[in-house]
């Protein structure tokens, strides 16, 4: 295990380095931001003065050197915009995305996964065939526009619920989330059944396709000659083994989810990260979309590392194969 | 060993079939034979010949869409086709056991041999879960495995072939079964392996006074195991009676090259005799004796069905059976 995880922590550290690299390079070659920030009648003086002052006068390595050295101390620069630090603007904003994609997450895992279930044990049923069909839709409809469809139905047609914003923030047990206030509560169910749909289609099938392949192995037909109630079966024999295939997929779009979030947040004019981030690209804003894409790449790193170590949990021979 | 008492398992006109888009599929085709007290029964057949499905169907555990259509399964007097699922389940691991072919498949990857077992007590008596693991222990003992204790908390994947079969086996004892179907367990082992496995089978059947139904299709095993033999062609039993008799004496022609396409069983330097020809489709059995087409001492009379004679013991279904000075 201890191998395991420093092994990974040395792999980690090479995609950041890689992932810093192509990133900082790319964000260059998108266009001058001095473009955007200064305005069209500033003098030459005033210009060249800005662009000194951001350090966009220097060579590409040398900016690179001084950005990777500032990272490097916790630094990922200041914002063109806002003239804060990056990384705290981004900090800032991360709650209202976590909050909307782990909402969406148990969403679609608490729903998905019984539906899946109930299609896999009667496949072919007219049970079956609606929760088939229904994925389809969850799997082919664009997301924005079942977001849209969402607004249209729920906030303008019945009024039941808001369509923009996040509500007021609550506090529980030192936490701040809208999870805590009624209103705030409100403001997330939409965002998070949109942000959640694709994925609940996912978890349907995976569930379901699990359950077709792990019932007709011999390990439950033995159970079943074992006298085994069929609901242990299902729960314990059966579920055990499908968790393998949806730990993996899950913890994989879980961080898909929160760095595209971008189009639930853009619909539901949602304060995350995701919004951030456009905005910061339309204002050519680059510190804020380097220590963004850091930030998503650390996360995804974190979360296959959770994933992994779930993984063995569930898995014994993976558990095994490692201390070996 | 003789069977005194009532038999443990009467079956008696038992048909499954599996309902596919082409017509039924006569996997069991009005089979009927009995279990005795004690008894160990050799049934042998090639594969597809539908002894597996025998032996599923006894405990009510033909897949869909098979089910078996007529008959009837005493067990200790009790028709088990009768029985709802719930009643059905407490006989289940409780009163007949089952132990699968393949070792390697049998036990879930995922649960510790401990869990599996003690599932399996618990299913069925109410004992605390220190009782079960103890009973489970005990059984791990029974069955020939080291540190039973320790070996609770591994899981399948660190146990041999040879091993996971004697945990199975180990999961059929736990409860003392009146009856135990073995479908082919030794057929995935190695040969030094099955031996092992055959003796315990057979010392714990007697010690416990179980019956086993042992499904096979080698008949070597059979002859070193059973007390009574059944082959099973295309659905039905051909043959039937005392494994001395029958392996010795053959008087279906089917259980005859059986016995000729055994390596074994002829003598050195005289060529193997394979019946010819194939089992015949379940979809597309010829009229009468399904042998017919392969069967050397076939005539116009095997296009209609041979009836069940029963002579000094022995029963066959053929018109042309051998005659042996005996009989």
């Amino acid at each position: 295990m201890t191998v395991f995880v420093i092994r990974r922590f040395l792999q980690s550290i090479a995609v950041l380095v890689v992932t810093a690299v192509i990133v900082f390079l790319g964000i260059y070659a998108i266009g001058d931001p001095a473009e955007m920030l200064i305005s069209p009648d500033a003098s030459q003086a005033e210009r060249a003065q800005v662009v000194a002052s951001l350090g966009l006068d220097k060579p590409l390595w040398e900016q690179f050197f001084t950005f990777t050295w500032n990272a490097l101390h916790g630094d990922l620069g200041r914002s063109f915009v806002f003239n804060r630090p990056s990384i705290a603007l981004i900090f800032e904003r991360l709650p209202a995305t976590l909050e909307l994609t782990l909402t969406g997450l148990v969403f679609a895992i608490l729903l998905g996964i019984p539906l899946g279930l109930l299609s896999g044990l009667k496949p072919n049923s007219a049970t079956d065939e609606v929760i088939m069909t229904g994925s389809i839709f969850g799997f082919s409809l664009p997301s924005f526009w079942q977001g849209m469809m969402l607004i249209m139905i729920f906030s303008v047609w019945l009024g039941w619920l808001p369509s923009t914003g996040r509500g007021p923030v609550g506090e529980f047990l030192g936490l701040h989330s809208s999870l805590f206030t009624l209103d705030g509560l409100k403001h997330l169910i939409l965002p998070a059944i949109n942000l959640s749909l694709f994925k609940l289609s996912l978890v349907i099938r995976l569930t379901r396709t699990g359950v077709r392949e792990t019932m007709p192995l011999d390990f439950v037909k033995f159970a079943r000659a074992k006298g085994i109630s069929e609901r242990r079966i299902v729960f314990v024999h059966v579920f055990k083994n499908i968790l393998i295939p949806l730990i993996t997929v899950i913890g994989l779009e879980l961080g898909s989810m929160l760095a595209f979030a971008v189009v639930t947040e853009t619909i539901f004019a949602w304060p995350g990260i995701g919004k951030l981030l456009i905005d910061s690209i339309m204002r050519l804003d680059r510190p804020v979309v380097v220590a963004y894409l850091l930030v998503i790449v650390s996360l995804f790193i974190f979360i296959n590392f959770v994933v992994d170590v779930l993984y063995s949990l569930v898995d014994p021979r993976v558990r095994l194969g490692d201390a070996s | 060993m003789t069977s005194i008492g009532p038999p443990v398992l009467e079956v008696r006109n038992v048909s499954t079939h599996f309902m596919t888009r082409r017509g039924a599929l006569k996997a069991v085709d009005d089979v009927s034979f009995t279990v005795g007290q004690r008894e160990i029964v050799g049934l042998v057949g090639e594969s597809g010949s539908g002894k597996s499905i025998t032996g599923f169907s006894i405990l009510g555990l033909v897949d869909p869409p098979g089910r078996v259509v007529s008959g009837q399964i005493l067990f200790n007097g009790e028709d088990l086709l009768k029985m709802s699922p719930s009643a059905m389940r407490t006989i289940r691991g409780k009163r007949i056991a089952m132990i699968f072919q393949d070792p390697m498949m049998t036990l879930n990857p995922v649960l510790s041999v401990g869990t599996q077992m003690i599932e399996t007590v618990q299913a069925h008596d109410k004992v605390s879960r220190a009782e079960a693991r103890a009973r489970s222990r005990d059984a791990l003992g029974l069955v020939g495995i080291p540190s039973p204790e320790e070996r609770l908390d591994a899981y399948p994947h660190q146990f041999s072939g040879g091993m996971r079969q004697r945990v199975a086996i180990a999961i059929a004892l736990l409860h003392r079964p009146d009856l135990i179907i073995a479908d082919e367990p030794t057929t995935a082992l190695d040969v030094t392996i099955q031996s092992q496995i055959l003796f315990e089978i057979k010392r714990l059947a007697a010690e416990f006074g179980m019956a086993l139904i042992w499904i096979s299709h080698d008949l070597g095993v059979v002859a070193a195991l059973a007390d009574r033999i059944m082959v099973m062609y295309a659905g039905r039993i051909v043959e039937a009676g005392k494994v001395d008799g029958v392996l010795s004496e053959p008087r279906h022609p089917y259980t005859s090259g059986l016995l000729s396409a055994i390596p074994a069983a002829v003598p050195r330097g005289e060529p193997l005799r394979p019946i010819p020809g194939f089992a015949p489709s379940p979809l597309s059995r010829p009229s009468g004796c399904a042998f017919r087409d392969r069967c050397v001492r076939a005539t116009d009379i095997c296009v209609t069905e041979p009836m069940l004679e029963i002579a000094a013991g022995r029963e066959f279904r053929c018109f042309h059976p051998y005659l042996w000075s005996a009989a």
